[in-house]
């Protein structure tokens, strides 16, 4: 019993010590690591530094050469050249041959994702560079290689129907332990192209609970933790062990509007419903930023900002005199009603970001206080799709992210050229489409994206409530981060650890 | 061999019926699986009408029930657990590794929770009415009284934020067990001091333990021989009980900690529709259940001295 207790005892105190410091950059986000497969958990592996693009972008969204060192595309617009990088090298010792990369990106665009929405006919391998032939001029193209869909990996990455089983990529960190769900371990590659980076090893670890993140960060235990909810980091300011950094970055929190629906027809409806919505209050009280959005695209997106705009504002009494000007009638029970129909709506949303179903909840308040009776549904992010497929979606709280490739117009052409899961239903307009078509093909020029911020503006088939900014928490005595605003990467070949 | 006969139809039945029941509750859950499924595997930003649409294509999910329930019984009867519609990989191995992570973490806290709970209970059961039993008393009502969440979000603020004593969370090492087991074995010790308090106040107060006493048995010497070995036959029975409520805070703790358990993934599989990974994982702890209870079964059955005799 002596003997029992004496051990117990020891082993207690030896593994109450504190984590050595080691030379281990432990990095935690919410983000579970299904398999290696590229189209679900790739977005792992590109921001670990693990896998690459052939394109990278700066801050900015300005496209810089990843695994391509420059590309070019033919006079017509419809064939792209991407020169590949030389003496580049897979994981497994592999030369990154042109024949790999082509294989690699037909086998990215046969799967759902991004590069499946591309008018790309073919990708051949010529002597050092790939060839994309598209059926109509894309300028956007670069962009969409840069979506971590499109990374390219080994040709034993992949197994039987071309689905991912190793993630052999050519980033400066190369795995050494893989484990789904919550983890992987890897250390920098000795023959990578660019320098090297300057931490040795890196570990990922998949934490689901904010909560738990924000404490792993203060408590030392992990030293970059990516994904801060509000309230920690307001605990986490105060904290001697960690720093929080914080970008805007393109993601919109904002309504999906069922134009299609009685209700939401009238543009003036969908203005009411917009002034109705107190967006500083909101953004102050549960996002704690400085204040809520005044149009659709942030500041730091600065070819679509457009200050000519009139900012979306609070007035809910103009929101009343809009709707009694299309003959809605305050009801006895306080909700407006037209030809018997009341105004009651239904707002879906999902729990993946904590914010969501705490907006809602304040949008039901907010709305009420006009006459519009809201209930709300926290599901699974699916039912927006879903609903929008079938038209049985009324409104829907959403975060979207106008950042999927480093250029808005991916997200503009998918959501607005006519309508798209994510963004209008129910409502077309010829001109944004034809506009945003332009964009992407490449001969317009910054008045057609003012005039389809302008659209978006006065139609609003969706109402925007608040910009988002990237929170994260960074170990004191790490240096070198910058937070992506793209959402590509951790950056972890850039930190540097200070002893 | 009797009780091993009837435990052994017992699971073959559970596993019928969880088989059953979990695929026709699946089935029954409202909205489309295969929009759920593609949810799952593409996150919020990349779900869309075309990748559900490819996955109900490449899972063939518009099939009619029956034959796939069929399907799932006979391959589960040659032991084929079918491969989970998110992620792709072998149900089994996918469990395994999960269900190793599990057990070890609960068997750990099962542990912590019997070095702390029975010695105290029996001590308060020794002097019932006590200074140590009433405080006993409010301290496992406190204890139990406290959701495993909280008690975990307690932990980790007290010993790893304020002290830097142990890791907040994670997984590998010896010292992430302390915090996740300690926030289960609480909750258990609590329970267990009372069981065995309870038992063994019940055997102090019998006559063949003041007999003990009488013939010039040492307290110690009654308690060792003639206590222990009676109490500890509520104390296993209701151990085989406290799988259940070891389950449930299995599910909680391991969200909090990031522990890669075989709760969390029921949670997630059932989240994102995955049907194989949700049979596969109700069936596994089914099973636990029905074996952990046969193995109590045989180890009272030898412990307790009325029916050993």
């Amino acid at each position: 019993m002596k003997h029992t207790l004496a051990f117990l005892a020891a082993a207690l105190i030896t593994a109450a010590l504190p984590a050595m410091a080691d030379d281990t950059l432990d990095v935690v986000a919410q983000f579970e690591i299904q398999s290696p497969e590229p189209s679900t958990s790739g977005y792992i592996f590109t921001r670990m530094g693990i896998t690459e693009t052939l394109t990278n972008a700066d801050p900015q969204g300005v496209l810089t050469p990843g695994l391509a060192t420059e590309w070019a595309a033919s006079e017509d617009g419809l064939s792209w050249t991407f020169t590949l990088r030389d003496g580049v090298r897979f994981h497994d010792g592999t030369a990154m041959t042109a024949e790999a990369v082509a294989a690699a990106l037909d086998i990215a665009r046969a799967k759902p994702g991004p590069l499946a929405k591309t008018p790309i006919t073919a990708i051949e391998a010529t002597d050092g560079a790939v060839v994309v032939t598209l059926s109509e001029p894309f300028a956007a193209l670069p962009a969409y290689l840069a979506h971590f869909s499109a990374q390219i990996l080994a040709p034993d990455a992949y197994g039987a129907e071309d689905a991912g089983v190793a993630a052999i990529g050519t980033g400066p960190y190369k795995i050494t332990e893989l484990t789904p769900p919550l983890s992987l371990k890897a250390e920098a590659f000795g023959d990578y192209w660019g320098p090297a980076p300057h931490v040795p090893h890196v570990s990922y670890s998949a934490v689901s609970r904010v909560e738990t993140r924000a404490l792993m960060a203060e408590s030392g235990d992990a030293d970059f933790v990516f994904g801060l909810d509000p309230a920690s980091v307001a605990r986490l300011g105060l904290s001697d062990t960690a720093t929080v950094h914080s970008v805007a970055i393109p993601r919109v929190l904002l309504i999906k509007v069922n134009a299609g629906h009685p209700a939401l027809s009238e543009p003036e409806a969908r203005q009411a419903l917009s002034l109705a919505i107190d967006r500083d209050g909101i953004a102050k009280a549960v996002l704690r930023y400085p204040e809520g959005a005044t149009q659709l695209f942030p500041p730091s997106v600065g070819d679509w900002h457009n200050d000519s705009l009139v900012p979306l504002s609070y007035n809910p009494e103009k929101a009343k005199e809009l709707l009694l000007g299309l003959g809605w009638t305050m009801g006895r029970d306080g909700i407006l009603t037209r030809d018997g129909e009341r105004f009651a709506l239904t707002l879906t949303t999902y729990p993946d970001r904590p914010e969501l179903p705490l907006v809602a909840a304040v949008l039901e308040q907010q709305f009420r206080a006009i006459g519009v009776e809201l209930t709300i549904n926290t599901t699974n992010s699916s039912e927006i799709s879903a609903g929008h497929a079938d038209g049985s979606l009324d409104l829907g709280l959403i975060a979207r992210n106008f950042g999927l490739i480093p250029n808005p117009v991916g997200t503009i052409l998918s959501d607005y050229a006519p309508a798209g899961d994510w963004g209008a239903m129910g409502w077309q307009n010829d001109e944004i489409t034809s506009l945003a078509h332009s964009v992407a093909r490449g001969d317009a020029s910054a008045s057609e994206r003012a005039r389809i911020t302008e659209i978006l503006q006065t139609e609003l088939p969706i109402i925007p409530i608040a910009w988002y900014r990237q929170t994260l928490a960074v170990a004191k005595g790490v240096e070198g981060v910058v937070i992506d605003p793209w959402e590509r990467t951790f950056g972890l070949s850039e930190l540097k650890l200070s002893q | 061999m009797n009780t091993l006969m009837t435990r052994g139809i017992q699971a073959l039945m559970v596993a019928v019926l969880i088989g059953a029941a979990t695929f026709a509750m699946m089935r029954a859950l409202p909205g489309d699986a295969a929009y759920r499924i593609a949810a799952g595997r593409y996150g919020y930003d990349n779900v869309d009408t075309a990748a559900a649409d490819a996955v109900r294509a490449e899972l063939g999910l518009d099939g009619p029930a029956l034959p796939a329930f069929l399907n799932w019984l006979g391959d589960l009867l040659r032991l084929d657990f079918g491969h989970s519609l998110v992620s792709g990989q072998p149900v089994i191995a996918e469990i395994g590794h999960q269900l190793g992570a599990s057990l070890s973490l609960a068997a750990v806290a099962v542990l912590l929770s019997l070095i702390m709970g029975p010695p105290l209970g029996i001590l308060a059961g020794l002097r019932p009415g006590g200074m140590l039993d009433r405080v006993l008393l409010v301290v496992s009502t406190g204890l139990k009284a406290v959701p495993q969440f909280l008690m975990a979000l307690i932990l980790i603020l007290i010993l790893s934020v304020q002290l830097r004593l142990l890791p907040a969370a994670g997984y590998g090492a010896a010292r992430h067990f302390i915090l996740p087991a300690l926030a289960l074995a609480l909750g258990l010790a609590a329970v267990n001091a009372r069981i065995a308090r309870d038992a063994m106040a019940r055997i102090g107060a019998m006559p063949f333990y003041s007999f003990a006493q009488w013939k010039g048995l040492s307290p110690r010497q009654t308690l060792l021989r003639h206590g222990l070995r009676n109490v500890s036959v509520p104390l296993l029975t209701y151990l085989g009980l406290q799988f259940v409520t070891l389950v449930e805070g299995v599910v909680v703790v391991e969200a909090i900690f990031g522990w890669p358990g075989i709760g969390h993934a029921l949670v997630h599989a059932i989240f994102s529709r995955d049907v194989p990974m949700v049979q596969g994982t109700a069936l596994c702890l089914g099973l636990g259940f029905v074996l952990i209870n046969a193995v109590i079964d045989l180890v009272t059955g030898r412990i307790d001295p009325r029916r050993a005799a």
